[in-house]
């Protein structure tokens, strides 16, 4: 049985590390096949064809698209991410703070918004197709349904505007309270765990009416066993393991919330760093942020994959 | 199996709610252009965030243009180019998806592979990945939002189209001789149509929610080209002072993604 478990988690892990070579290869050659030439859109319309020549030089644009994959494939290797084509620094200082940053961010949202989405889908479970758990399943389609920069908006629009009891934006370089740092990260963190809540929750109501609903729950409710002793004695040992699945799964999402809740609040994150990248066509810069997030991706959904697999396996060996 | 049926019985669950909601936001992203009352980038009054009067329904924006104008030209542009792009994805997520799970073997495994592969990359990542190198034009959101929905739906395809080859009336199909064409077309497609329909409504909110985030945060249409979230971000600055002008595409993308998905979620619920 172990040894099993123990292939099936070493093929899942082979799988992911194929995905991520499949990643840093799409990654290079999508963004290796401009149209234009990036050395021409950097200098822009006047620029003589001679500074345009040594500036691809430069850039090394005019050696052939294999061997230039090659030597960026072995700087990562290496821990070499370039050189940002605007700002002439290093690709590997500007990412470092910045993704500290976003760690921080992400990692208070995960804090706040586990705990609340577990308890909402659990309630809404439990008390399934009453009032409470239509408002709920409504409310969580909505937050889910909209693109996540409408939550921003309208998080600014009643706190900041309306009540001005929060600042619109995040600025954590002047923190020096725990008044100062509420202010600053309540914000950012609500509209980012909306988000993730109304993933995760609607995901932990579905795993939790399957459980509530199977046969040995329905005995126990025969058998005359106290609600309370089913949910904590025979229900949530079975769930573990699916909602640390659906935990992984959901906090994916924290990435693509990430990203519009930085520019909104105009927090210094890797996220926002990476859309003013896109915006200047940065190429380096916008390797390193899309693979960083990717990384960041595989990682959090092999988690759910091989939770999923160990659940698998304590359930056989029930 | 009748074949000369005029739909698909899957379908008939499906011609309720959510396909009228969606014919509804249609028909208005086709007709809205033409019964918009003023020019998209006329200036039509000196007032900047004015609220609704009777001459501006819906006020006026940043500029001081009309708002309702914008935002049905805004909304066209919206609904039109994520359902052509939702189109694309689900037209050829499916093909792939019925081919792979009738052809089996070596196809199959490669191209769910690949699949994964690119399912593997955040679609807002994908999306701001190829905005930076082609630029951001019409064609190239339509096309990338094509390439980021079509693995989902190559996905759920041949997941169905999975448990459908195994049927009795596809052996029986086979034996007879009939074409690859007549399987997919004939016996595959209209047996899986309802839940697919339902898909390409997802994938539809999705390509919805992926273009309004990147035209908020100004890598998308740009001007003078607008969107429902181009036209929140410029006039962004309206939310002091509680502008129509930047309440009304809001809500509109709400009213989109919400309504839709509700009626998806309803029904759903019923089956």
């Amino acid at each position: 049985m172990t040894a099993k478990l123990g292939i099936a988690i070493a093929r899942r892990l082979g799988a992911s590390c194929v995905s991520l070579v499949f990643v840093v290869v799409a990654v290079f050659f999508i963004t290796s096949a401009l149209p234009g030439d990036v050395a021409q859109s950097l200098l822009g319309q006047a620029a003589t064809p001679d500074a345009v020549a040594a500036l691809r030089h430069s850039l090394r644009l005019d050696e052939p698209v294999l061997l230039r994959f090659a030597s960026w494939a072995g700087g990562l290797l290496r821990g070499d991410f370039g050189m940002s084509l605007v700002s002439h620094q290093s690709v590997m200082s500007m990412v470092h703070e910045r993704l500290l940053h976003s760690l921080l961010l992400a990692g208070i949202t995960t804090l706040f918004a586990v705990p609340t989405a577990l308890l909402l889908g659990t309630l809404s479970a439990i008390f399934r197709n009453t009032v409470f758990d239509r408002c709920v399943s409504v409310l969580t389609l909505c937050v889910v349904s909209v693109p996540e920069f409408l939550v921003a908006t309208l998080a600014v629009l009643v706190f900041a505007v309306q009540l001005h009891l929060l600042p619109a934006l995040a600025s954590i370089s002047d923190i020096h309270s725990i008044g100062s740092f509420l202010a600053a990260f309540s914000m950012p963190v609500a509209t980012l765990g909306c988000v993730i809540v109304g993933q995760m929750a609607r995901m932990t109501r579905a795993v939790m009416v399957n459980v509530l609903s199977s046969s040995w729950v329905e005995m126990a409710i025969l058998k005359g066993v106290s609600p309370t002793a089913i949910i904590l004695r025979h229900v949530l040992p079975n769930v573990v393991a699916p909602l640390f699945n659906v935990m992984a799964l959901s906090l994916s999402y924290l990435l693509g919330g990430v990203v519009i809740v930085e520019s909104v609040f105009h927090y210094p994150g890797i996220a926002s760093l990476m859309v003013d990248s896109v915006t200047s066509r940065d190429i380096p810069l916008v390797q390193s942020c899309a693979l960083i997030f990717c990384a960041a991706y595989l990682l959090l959904t092999t988690l759910a994959d091989i939770v999923a697999l160990f659940s698998a396996q304590e359930r056989n060996g029930a | 199996m009748m074949l000369t049926l005029p739909l698909p019985r899957s379908l008939t669950p499906f011609l309720q709610a959510p396909l009228l909601l969606a014919m509804l936001w249609l028909l208005l992203a086709l007709i809205g252009p033409w019964i918009a009352p003023y020019l998209p980038g006329e200036v039509v009054s000196t007032t900047v965030f004015a609220p609704m009067s009777l001459q501006h329904l819906l006020g006026t924006d940043y500029l001081g243009r009309d708002v309702l104008t914008r935002l049905l030209y805004g909304t066209s542009s919206t609904v039109l180019l994520c359902a052509a792009s939702t189109a694309m994805a689900c037209g050829v997520g499916a093909f792939l998806g019925m081919m792979a799970a009738l052809k089996r073997g070596m196809t199959d495994t490669l191209l769910s592979r690949f699949m994964d592969g690119v399912i593997s990359i955040p679609s807002l990542l994908s999306g701001l990945v190829a905005v930076a190198t082609f630029g951001s034009s019409m064609p190239v959101l339509v096309l990338a939002m094509a390439c980021i929905y079509l693995p989902g739906s190559y996905r759920t395809c041949r997941m169905l189209a999975l448990s459908i080859v195994q049927k009795d009336f596809i052996l029986a199909a086979r034996m007879r001789g009939e074409k690859t064409s007549y399987l997919v077309l004939r016996e595959i497609l209209p047996n899986m149509a309802g839940p697919v329909l339902t898909d390409v409504g997802l994938r539809f909110i999705y390509a919805v929610r992926l273009l309004s985030n990147l035209s908020f945060l100004g890598v998308g249409l740009q001007p003078p080209q607008t969107d429902l979230g181009s036209l929140t971000r410029e006039n962004l600055l309206g939310l002091v002072y509680g502008a129509p002008a930047v309440i009304a595409p809001a809500l509109a993308i709400a009213f989109l993604t919400v309504g839709l998905n509700l009626a998806l979620d309803s029904k759903g619920r019923r089956q």
